[in-house]
């Protein structure tokens, strides 16, 4: 084979396109994956993995300088001197904001599969009906029972801690032993299992941290650190690096290319099939032409669709998938920054040994077994219980000894929600090419225009008042709320634009994530979202490209592709 | 990501948000300043000081053994904006000035109960300024009052001594590799918090 031919090329080493190389490789397919940034190897490159605070001069915070070269990441948490090396560049990698919207990003090798929250949820059976039952954007093509086998396919090789809790609002999963909640937690837990008699429940956060040595992945358990998205030196929580990526290459299948910015999909029109991807390089700005059968868009959700519009332009001029008229459109994100938090009486005698790198989860409990809003969707929760440290006020005790004996001891007990609300897909909420500003290589950018609406809005106010509600009714005192200002991408789940669905003239994929216009070329990640549910997306990224590569393969072994 | 952290973030130090380079601060907006001016080898004894005087040795380590005079003067010319660094440098005269007009003596001249006198006074002084300038920034959305100079150095003083390897691991207690969890773990009064 010429050495630019293969037989699969993955766009992306994130998330999914990790899960996609793997897959592929595994199946025997010769796959490229192709990566715009730099490589980044396991345990070597985790720069700051090991290091204590005082080794980091601001002791973890940010300069003016950060501030002045991260005009977007300053905007919420990301911004920090622990882990700027897995952040992109916000300068070298602009797009422009019809409407406020924050774009968190990671290009290098792992992508933000080496910084993400690691929750990881089933979407639920009403997750997949709810746009058809209530005739909002296009109906999912796929059902609970079609993702149920690959949820689990991947819950068993990514590792997810968690209890089987036996709700239907979250569907239990294949899990590694639970991370324990500490005793506060339980306590709460334990009341408003009580005090709403099984409609409203507390478990520990479902996470994708190993909680079992596993020899023939070379993981180690965790040891609870906490320091996850700094890079695990014990490969304890599923990356690319630690999980994904290794297994491609021990098939010998795969090949890596960092720096290689892909530019567009080769369609050849007569055929009706892509034929491979031109990509510069992001070092030496060269264009170079990879050839294959097959294609998984994997770049992050913003980024697979950014391709597909530079695609096939002569064709149809806003890109590959563009026929329909949904390239780009239905943006979706978690809204959050809302929630309420309070003091815990008693439990003086109690603390906790350990950083626990998950916290507990409420689900949903809104619009489901009867319950009914003034808004359709829901929302979860996520938070955690813990014992105030050296951060606390204890302003009345002024300065001295004093001061410093308090603050070595830990202070009350407290704890905290933040609800993760549903967004609808609202065509309107859409992302467009910018060909009048240009990226560090000349590339247009992307420009920006969506919005949380009403049903959004309604919903936030739930959010903080159910949570001040549940912490109240558990007994926690002094309980306040906060509603942050959201804007649309500080969730760092950008889904949608490029949606599935059962239809080509509404949809850019179809119920195997293939572009209706070019059926050898898969979009697996969030762009595929026909709707966001309420639950952390990335195990359904997981799942979902698991099975379009099981179905990629057929497909080619019958000569369809 | 850490979203956990958050509610840790927002909690309040001295009765007032992180000066510098915090989130709440550095939204959308505000432009940053670079770079800071200087300070002399004699204002980095004076902090030391000041420091160890709200954080003193006991049977334990102080805030000089773990170096917060010169931890302030990093974090003061790499995180404050210019106006926050102006008011932290008119600090220190107008400590000294406090110190000259309560005691007739320089704030390094004077013993370490005057020391403990003076800021336990000016801590007063800044925390009252606290509550007015939280209940007049919420009244007015863009224009904040200026921070009081005395609760920069506090902040500092606390930041700069428990992240320390010294305050991290000999005041508090520090495990870098816990292993296991526990989330009901007994504890009895004394026993110190985790680093």
């Amino acid at each position: 084979m010429p050495e630019n031919e293969f037989d699969a090329i993955v766009v992306g080493s994130g998330i999914s396109g990790g899960w996609a190389a793997k897959e592929l490789c595994e199946k025997g397919l010769k796959t490229i994956m192709l990566e715009r940034g730099r490589d980044v190897v396991h345990v070597k490159d985790y720069v700051n993995a090991n290091k204590e605070s005082w080794e980091f001069p601001h002791r973890g915070g940010r300069t003016q300088q950060m501030i002045e070269d991260y005009p977007v990441l300053k905007r919420d948490y990301p911004l920090n001197e622990t882990v700027l090396d897995f952040w992109v560049k916000d300068k070298e990698c602009p797009y422009t904001e019809t409407k406020p919207f924050s774009w968190f990003r990671g290009y290098h090798v792992g992508g933000r599969s080496l910084t993400w929250g690691r929750q990881s949820y089933r979407f639920n059976k009403w997750d997949f009906e709810a746009n058809g039952k209530e005739n909002i954007a296009v109906d999912w093509p796929i059902r609970y029972e079609d993702m149920a086998p690959w949820y689990s396919y991947a819950e068993k090789f990514a590792g997810i801690q968690g209890n089987r809790d036996g709700l239907d609002v979250l569907p239990d999963g294949d899990y590694v032993k639970a991370m324990e909640m500490n005793c506060v937690e339980k306590d709460v837990a334990k009341r408003l299992q009580d005090i709403y008699k099984g409609s409203r429940h507390m478990i520990i956060g479902r996470s994708a941290n190993i909680t079992e040595v596993r020899p023939e992945q070379k993981r180690t358990n965790c040891q609870y650190r906490d320091r996850c998205w700094r890079g695990c030196p014990f490969g304890a929580y599923f990356s690319t690096q630690s999980a994904t990526l290794p297994a491609a290459m021990a098939t010998g299948n795969l090949t890596l290319r960092p720096f290689s910015i892909v530019t567009r999909i080769l369609y050849d029109k007569d055929t009706k099939r892509a034929t491979g991807v031109e990509i510069l390089d992001a070092e030496t700005n060269k264009t170079h032409v990879y050839k294959a059968k097959v294609i998984f868009l994997n770049a992050s959700a913003l980024n697979s669709t950014w391709v597909l519009m530079n695609s096939a332009t002569d064709i149809w001029p806003d890109g590959l998938g563009s026929s329909s008229g949904e390239l780009g459109h239905n943006l979706m994100d978690h809204h959050f920054r809302c929630g309420a938090s309070g003091t815990v009486e008693g439990y003086e005698d109690k603390y906790f040994y350990g950083r626990r790198p998950t916290g507990i989860y409420i689900p949903r409990f809104r619009n489901i077994h009867g319950d009914k809003r003034d808004y359709l969707r829901g929302f979860g929760y996520q938070g955690s219980a813990s014992r105030g440290n050296w951060k606390r006020d204890v302003a009345e005790l002024g300065i001295g000894a004093d001061l410093k004996e308090a603050l070595a001891e830990p202070g009350a007990w407290t704890i905290g929600i933040t609800g993760f609300g549903e967004m609808l897909p609202y065509h309107e909420n859409k992302i467009t090419l910018n060909k009048n500003k240009k990226d560090k290589w000349g590339l247009p950018v992307l420009d920006m225009d969506a919005e949380i609406k009403d049903n959004e809005k309604k919903m936030r106010q739930d959010m903080i008042n159910d949570a001040k509600e549940m912490l109240e009714a558990a007994g926690v005192k002094d309980v306040r709320t906060w509603d942050n200002p959201y804007e649309v991408g500080m969730g760092i789940h950008e889904m949608g634009t490029a949606r599935m669905g059962r239809d080509p003239k509404t949809s850019v994929l179809n119920g195997h994530n293939q572009v209706w216009d070019a059926p050898n070329v898969f979009v697996t990640d969030g762009a595929a979202m026909t709707s966001a549910s309420c639950v952390n997306p990335s195990l359904t990224y997981m799942a979902m490209t698991a099975r379009a590569a099981d179905f990629a393969f057929n497909e080619l072994k019958k000569g369809n592709l | 990501m850490e979203r956990r952290e958050l509610l840790k973030m927002i909690a309040v130090l001295t009765g007032t948000a992180m000066i510098g380079g915090d989130l709440l601060l550095s939204g959308c907006g505000q432009s940053p300043t670079i770079g800071g001016t200087t300070f002399s080898t004699d204002d980095i004894r004076f902090l030391d000081e000041v420091a160890e005087t709200i954080l003193p040795k006991t049977k334990t380590p102080g805030a000089k053994d773990a170096a917060v005079g010169q931890f302030m003067t990093v974090m003061v010319n790499d995180t404050y904006t210019k106006d926050d660094q102006k008011i932290f440098h008119e600090g220190i005269g107008k400590l000294n000035d406090a110190s000259k007009e309560q005691y007739k003596k320089a704030f390094l001249d004077i013993t370490p109960e005057q020391r403990h006198e003076l800021l336990n006074k000016l801590n007063k002084e800044a925390t009252e300024y606290n509550e007015k300038k939280s209940k007049a920034d919420k009244e007015s959305k863009d224009k904040k009052m200026p921070a009081h100079y005395f609760t920069m150095m506090k902040q500092l003083t606390i930041l700069g001594f428990f992240t320390s390897e010294p305050g991290a691991t000999q005041v508090l207690r520090h495990v870098a590799v816990p292993g296991k969890y526990d989330g009901c773990l007994d504890y009895k009064k004394g026993d110190r918090a985790w680093g």
